[in-house]
Formats: C-alpha cells, sequence, structure tokens
C-alpha cells in the first residue's frame, strides 16, 4: 500500500488481500487500477507472484513456494543474486551502523530492502554532495575571518 | 675607530661621517624594518598562543597527569574561542587491533555521503568545504589516480565512469612520518598514522611527500558554527585543528578505538565499504582480502597501505 507520495504506509497487506480476491491475470502493478497505481516494476521478468505469496500476503514467497517473513528477504532476492547473498553474509555487502568490534557493543545491518526498492532495485542517478574546494583547486570565497591576508599588499 | 684611517675626512677630530658610515646606518635601519615587518604575522599569530600552549611538551612526553592538563585547557580554549562544551579524550591502541579498511569499486556510486559524513564528523573548517576523503569521478579502464576529477557536479553514476573515494591509506612505511623535520607525526601501534597538532609546526612536507594526496593543511582557522560541532573528540584525530597545522584522516580512531565504525562507514549508502581488525582471521576484513579481487592504490611505491580496493567478481 502506498501513499499519495508513492512512499509504503505502514498498513499490514492483509489488511485488502484478505477478502480482495486476487487476479492471476494480472502480472504487474501498473495493470492494477484500484491500487497500487504507479508501481514501477523494473526488476527483470518478475511478475507480481514470483515474490508475493498469493496464499498469504502477510509473507513471501521462495521459489519452491516456501513462505518466508518479510525480514528474512535476504533469503528470497539471495535465490538469484548468490554472490551478493555471500558477500552480505560477511559483512562485504550492505550498509552498517553501530560497532565493528561486536563484544564492545552492537551492531544494525541493512536488510536488501533498506536500500533497493525491491520493485526496481537498481540504484537511482542522484546528485552528489559539494565538492572540495581546496586552495589547490580553486579559490577560496570570501571568508568572515582572514586576519593572515592583511598583510598583504592591497590593489591601488 | 677615530684612528681608523678610512673612517670619515681623514682627519683627526674632524667630526665628519663618511659615505659608508651613512650606507651601514641604511643599511641597519632598512634591514631592521624589513625584518619586523617580516615577522609581523608570527607576533600577531602568537597572541592567540597561551604560554601553556608554547611551553606544551610532544604528545609522547606527556605523563599522565600532563595529559589530563592538557585535554582539559584545550576544552576550555574551545569553549572561549568557538562557546562549544566538548570533551576531548585520548583513547589508547587496542592490544591485538590493527585496523584495515576495503572499499567496494563496483557498488560505489560516487554520492560524496563518506566525504559529508566526514566533514561533520570530524569538525573540518565549513568554508573550504573540508574533508579527509577526496572522490574521483575515473574513467572506466583507467586506474591511474591521478587521471581522476574530484570537482565532477553531475548526477552519479554516469554511464561511463566508476568512482573511487581516496583517503590516508595508513601505510606500512609512510612518507609523510619520514620526512616530518620534528616528529609530529608517527604511526600507532593499531597502525593509525597520527599528527600531534600542538607540535606540528605546517612546514608542509608531508603533504608533499604523501602520493594519495591525503594530508589537509588549515590555512586559516577552522570556521565551525558553534551548534554544528561535534563534541565527541579526540586528542589525535578530530578536535579541531588550531591554524597553521597538518591534519589527516584517522579511520575516526575517537570512535574505532571504542569499538565503533568509522563516519564514512556508517554514511555510506551502498555499502561499499568494509573496516575490521586485520590480526582476526575471522574479520569481515579478512574475509575480503581472502576471497575478493584486492588491489592497492599505487603499489609499486612499496608503501604497504592497509586500505584496500576491490571488486565483485
Amino acid at each position: 500500500m502506498v501513499d499519495a507520495h508513492g512512499k509504503a504506509v505502514g498498513i499490514a497487506c492483509v489488511n485488502c488481500h484478505a477478502t480482495a480476491k486476487p487476479n492471476p491475470q494480472i502480472n504487474r502493478g501498473d495493470q492494477l487500477l484500484k491500487f497500487h497505481q504507479g508501481l514501477h516494476s523494473a526488476h527483470g521478468s518478475l511478475t507480481c507472484l514470483s515474490c508475493h505469496n498469493a496464499a498469504d500476503y502477510g509473507s513471501l514467497r521462495l521459489a519452491d513456494s516456501r513462505r518466508v517473513e518479510f525480514k528474512d528477504v535476504m533469503q528470497l532476492c539471495g535465490q538469484c543474486h548468490g554472490h551478493q547473498l555471500e558477500s552480505y553474509k560477511h559483512g562485504a555487502h550492505g550498509g552498517m551502523n553501530g560497532h565493528w568490534d561486536l563484544t564492545r557493543g552492537p551492531r544494525t545491518r541493512n536488510t536488501c530492502t533498506n536500500c533497493h526498492d525491491p520493485h526496481a532495485p537498481k540504484f537511482p542517478l542522484v546528485q552528489p554532495i559539494f565538492p572540495p574546494r581546496d586552495r589547490i583547486s580553486v579559490p577560496l570565497p570570501e571568508r568572515p575571518v582572514q586576519k593572515t591576508h592583511e598583510y598583504l599588499p592591497t590593489k591601488p | 675607530m677615530s684612528s681608523d684611517s678610512n673612517s670619515g675626512c681623514g682627519k683627526e677630530d674632524c667630526g665628519c661621517v663618511s659615505r659608508r658610515t651613512v650606507m651601514k646606518g641604511v643599511g641597519v635601519t632598512l634591514g631592521a624594518a624589513a625584518f619586523a615587518r617580516a615577522i609581523a604575522p608570527l607576533t600577531e599569530w602568537a597572541q592567540n598562543i597561551s604560554a601553556d600552549e608554547f611551553l606544551q611538551k610532544h604528545y609522547k612526553e606527556l605523563s599522565l597527569i600532563d595529559l589530563k592538563v592538557v585535554l582539559r585547557r584545550l576544552e576550555k580554549e574551545t569553549k572561549e574561542h568557538y562557546g562549544a562544551d566538548v570533551t576531548i579524550s585520548d583513547t589508547k591502541p587496542q592490544e591485538g587491533v590493527k585496523f584495515g579498511y576495503a572499499l567496494n569499486l563496483s557498488v560505489c556510486n560516487g554520492c560524496r555521503k563518506c566525504a559529508e559524513a566526514c566533514h561533520l564528523e570530524n569538525n573540518h573548517d565549513r568554508p573550504s568545504n573540508q574533508s579527509y576523503i577526496r572522490v574521483f569521478e575515473m574513467q572506466k579502464g583507467s586506474m591511474d589516480m591521478e587521471q581522476g576529477n574530484a570537482h565532477y557536479d553531475k548526477p552519479v553514476p554516469q554511464p561511463d565512469k566508476f568512482y573511487m573515494p581516496v583517503q590516508c591509506q595508513q601505510c606500512e612505511h609512510p612518507p609523510c612520518v619520514d620526512v616530518c623535520p620534528v616528529e609530529a607525526t608517527w604511526k600507532e601501534p593499531d597502525g593509525i598514522v597520527v599528527v600531534d597538532y600542538n607540535w606540528c609546526i605546517g612546514c608542509r612536507y608531508c603533504e608533499a611527500a604523501c602520493p594519495y594526496h591525503a594530508r589537509r593543511f588549515n590555512w586559516t582557522k577552522p570556521v565551525i558554527p558553534k551548534e554544528e560541532i561535534n563534541p565527541d573528540q579526540g586528542y589525535l584525530s578530530n578536535r579541531i585543528r588550531p591554524q597553521g597545522t597538518m591534519e589527516k584522516c584517522t579511520f575516526c580512531l575517537h570512535r574505532t578505538r571504542n569499538g565503533r565504525l568509522p563516519a564514512c562507514l556508517e554514511a555510506c549508502p551502498t555499502g561499499a565499504r568494509v573496516f575490521g581488525n586485520l590480526l582476526d582471521p575471522n574479520s569481515e576484513i579478512r574475509w575480503v582480502l581472502e576471497h575478493k579481487r584486492v588491489f592497492i592504490l599505487k603499489e609499486d611505491l612499496g608503501l604497504k597501505p592497509q586500505f584496500f580496493y576491490f571488486f565483485d567478481s
């Protein structure tokens, strides 16, 4: 479920999907007329039910029809993205926060969907943060305090 | 001098002054004036230095009590100069820990979030956008960081480019340490190359010696708004540096020596960064070194960096 800005809202899927009967004819978000409009899908040839569990929308579904919880989405994505899963298991893929030394404090790790939109997982283009403004590259702007420059000759 | 035949007109008791004496006098006066003008910035600069700071010993010669006094004095000075309440600590290296860092060039998208996090965490000068990390936009197929562009401002990633953040590589044989004429910089047992900002004379030899362009110079007194100052500071890392001193990346040792991750790693939205203890065979950094295609920058220089780059195979 998404709000007017297309952001996910905290409503359990089963709120609607407990009563709404799934239509297996529809396999892309943009074909839906009532809900999930504008859901952009750019994830290979996957359809909704490749990952969503039609028998229980509160969970996901592995390729062998086993049920998997949303929080264990790494298992689902790892079915195709094995190299990434292997790196993830060894802390070499996916952002994290907290401690490197787990004997001294906890650490939180991102899951796949914290960073990748599952429906369009490729990272979007982003505008980079400010570039450096070193003296070796570009002149500095006017500064509030520049005492050392008071001794430079002023132009006539 | 009156008996000297070269002085005056040569006559006894004449009282006249020779051309040479006049020129000497003029020379001395001009010389004194020029000297006064030349050292004027120095006297001005010295006004900002307390006697305690001037007499402070080298970091390695400070006793624990001396160090405590210095830390409290620096906290007080930060309050006076910047109006901010900060805590400056000095966490020592951990036994059995040697820090290593690896960066995945396959996923880095060049967003510069790491450089921004460094800017904020390490109390960098705001007007110059200072940061210990420079991100180079590189042509695909090229590996020469000297050809990289650090000033790109188009949306990233561009299709024919890859992005390579470069910061201090914490070399095993750091040339910046070798060239320091006053031993104000050295390598700590956990591998971090540090600077005693109060001992540094600002000659910038280390900046010239570093092949990774990883050292920065404080041309001016850093300008930081009071409310933006990070109060969690370390003597050898992110305390606000005085004007005229060198600074560099310390792998955020005020964080990492307390077991935390560096600020640049936490800020990375792509998870391109891996940090850990090189001496722990089960660490994640060791897994990367053993399982990925790893390379180091400017390997031919033989400096043995503790910073590694890798690609997903």
